[in-house]
């Protein structure tokens, strides 16, 4: 596999000598600086490390007695800027499994593609669907693969297959988890927090999706990089359902809706003298 | 903060792992296996990069179930450790695995015994080994209280030594671990010792 080191490459004409056709008026190759580093053997994973996304967004999804559920905010952060509101970020691979994004879109939307189009493959060559844990087992297997170039995908695989409801957290490191209870981006800890304390495996449908949105509705408050639409969708046995999309700014005033203020002294006209 | 240790007894070895699988400040989760049984009587804890433990894990543990198909006969753990360090070796200059390993199996022939399998390939038969923060601790504990031919209880009450030793002491310690042990009846799960139920 070719990598692309252009971006790395100093400004300097790749013919020596000032060559009138490069400086007249149009700019040297693009660059950024090289970051500054006194090891020179890790520079590579350095600078991986400095145009590599950071995962801004917060997802979240558990299993309980009813099947799974999944949730994600839909904000897309480049630094300081907000560049989108309305970002799908819960990807939905084939009709009884979804994906959630956290890190690069780009990488997430075509691997999860990819996977789906993989799991269509499996159903057509096995006259069966593939279970839960083959289809995360494909996608770790390929993450993988290309460990170290740069993929930035922090996702969970969930879905119902004969086994029931599975869960699992697979990320561009390679690493694949199977769990009950996931939260992955930079809004994480605060859902997390929200989700351990309210969770219960008996919960209902409208109960689990209520501390779902809650949970995003926290981590959104907290952290900058999250926010937008809170999406729950639901996994049950005969697939995935949306439920709700709430504004999370309309989520707050339901929440805590303003109270009238108690005034406490009143002004008074002052009196001429 | 992994920590990985083991030793060897009268006819058994032991081999104990913690089981938090972290990312930077968070604890995705508590319950996470890394000692593998690698075949009837072999028992592999790893610590390193989670794709490269889990990868490399399963490699061993595929290609030492395709020898004993293919030959009929089991890997003994001597050449089992000696298959894990050769594949560790031949990736090191190009697409090294960051995993440390600790190789715990029973013989018919030789008895338990146990290695110490490093990250850049180092191999050593030793008797007692620990890997991760946690081997700062284990270690010393080890070397202070270990004699050879330990029954089963003295082991598990040196192990848990280590485990308190490792608990009070460590700054991130992890929550939870896992004991496993093998000897003539088979590798298989000892017990667990929680802090946190997951």
């Amino acid at each position: 596999m070719k990598l692309d080191f252009s971006g790395l490459e100093s400004s300097a004409p790749l013919y020596g000598g000032n060559n009138e056709l490069l400086s007249d008026g149009f700019s040297a190759a693009p660059s950024f600086d090289l970051p500054v580093t006194s090891d020179f053997d890790d520079f590579q994973k350095n600078s991986i490390q400095m145009v590599k996304p950071a995962k801004g967004t917060t997802t979240l999804a558990f299993i309980f007695k009813d099947g799974v559920m999944v949730a994600a905010d839909s904000r897309a952060s480049m630094g300081g800027y907000i560049s989108s509101q309305s970002v799908k970020k819960i990807i939905e691979i084939n009709p009884y499994m979804l994906g959630t994004m956290a890190g690069g879109a780009a990488d997430c939307q075509f691997w999860h593609r990819n996977l789906g189009i993989k799991c269509r493959l499996h159903e057509l060559a096995n006259k069966r669907r593939i279970s839960v844990t083959g289809a995360s087992k494909l996608l770790a297997n390929i993450l993988y693969s290309y460990r170290g170039m740069g993929l930035s995908v922090g996702t969970m695989i969930a879905g119902w297959d004969e086994k029931g409801p599975g869960l699992y957290y697979v990320d561009s490191e390679g690493g694949r988890l199977k769990g009950t209870k996931f939260s992955v981006g930079s809004g994480s800890p605060y859902a997390y927090g929200v989700l351990d304390s309210g969770y219960k495996y008996d919960m209902t449908i409208d109960e689990a999706a209520e501390l779902a949105r809650r949970a995003i509705y926290h981590a959104t408050f907290r952290d900058g990089a999250s926010g937008g639409v809170a999406s729950v969708y639901h996994v049950g046995p005969t697939g995935w359902t949306k439920l709700s999309g709430d504004d999370v700014g309309e989520l707050h005033y339901s929440y805590y809706p303003v109270e009238p203020a108690v005034v406490e002294q009143e002004m008074t006209e002052a009196v001429a003298v | 903060m992994e920590c990985v240790f083991g030793m060897v007894g009268k006819g058994f070895a032991l081999v104990v792992a913690d089981s938090s699988a972290v990312n930077s400040i968070l604890v995705h989760k508590s319950n996470e296996d890394k000692i593998m049984v690698l075949d009837s009587h072999k028992l592999m804890g790893a610590s390193g990069e989670a794709g490269d433990r889990a990868q490399f894990t399963e490699y061993v543990q595929k290609n030492v179930a395709l020898y004993q198909y293919r030959n009929n006969i089991p890997l003994t753990t001597k050449a089992a450790a000696n298959f894990m360090r050769g594949e560790l070796a031949t990736a090191l200059r190009k697409n090294p695995y960051m995993v440390n390993i600790v190789l715990a199996g029973y013989d018919k022939e030789t008895g338990p015994s146990l290695y110490f399998i490093d990250y850049i390939a180092t191999l050593h038969k030793v008797d007692k080994a620990a890997f991760g923060y946690g081997s700062y601790f284990a270690l010393s504990m080890m070397d202070r209280h270990y004699h050879a031919d330990m029954t089963v209880d003295e082991a598990i009450k040196l192990a848990d030594q280590c485990i308190e030793e490792i608990r009070s002491r460590l700054v991130v310690a992890p929550q939870n671990f896992v004991i496993k042990i093998v000897d003539q009846d088979g590798a298989r799960e000892h017990s667990w010792r929680r802090t946190t139920k997951d």
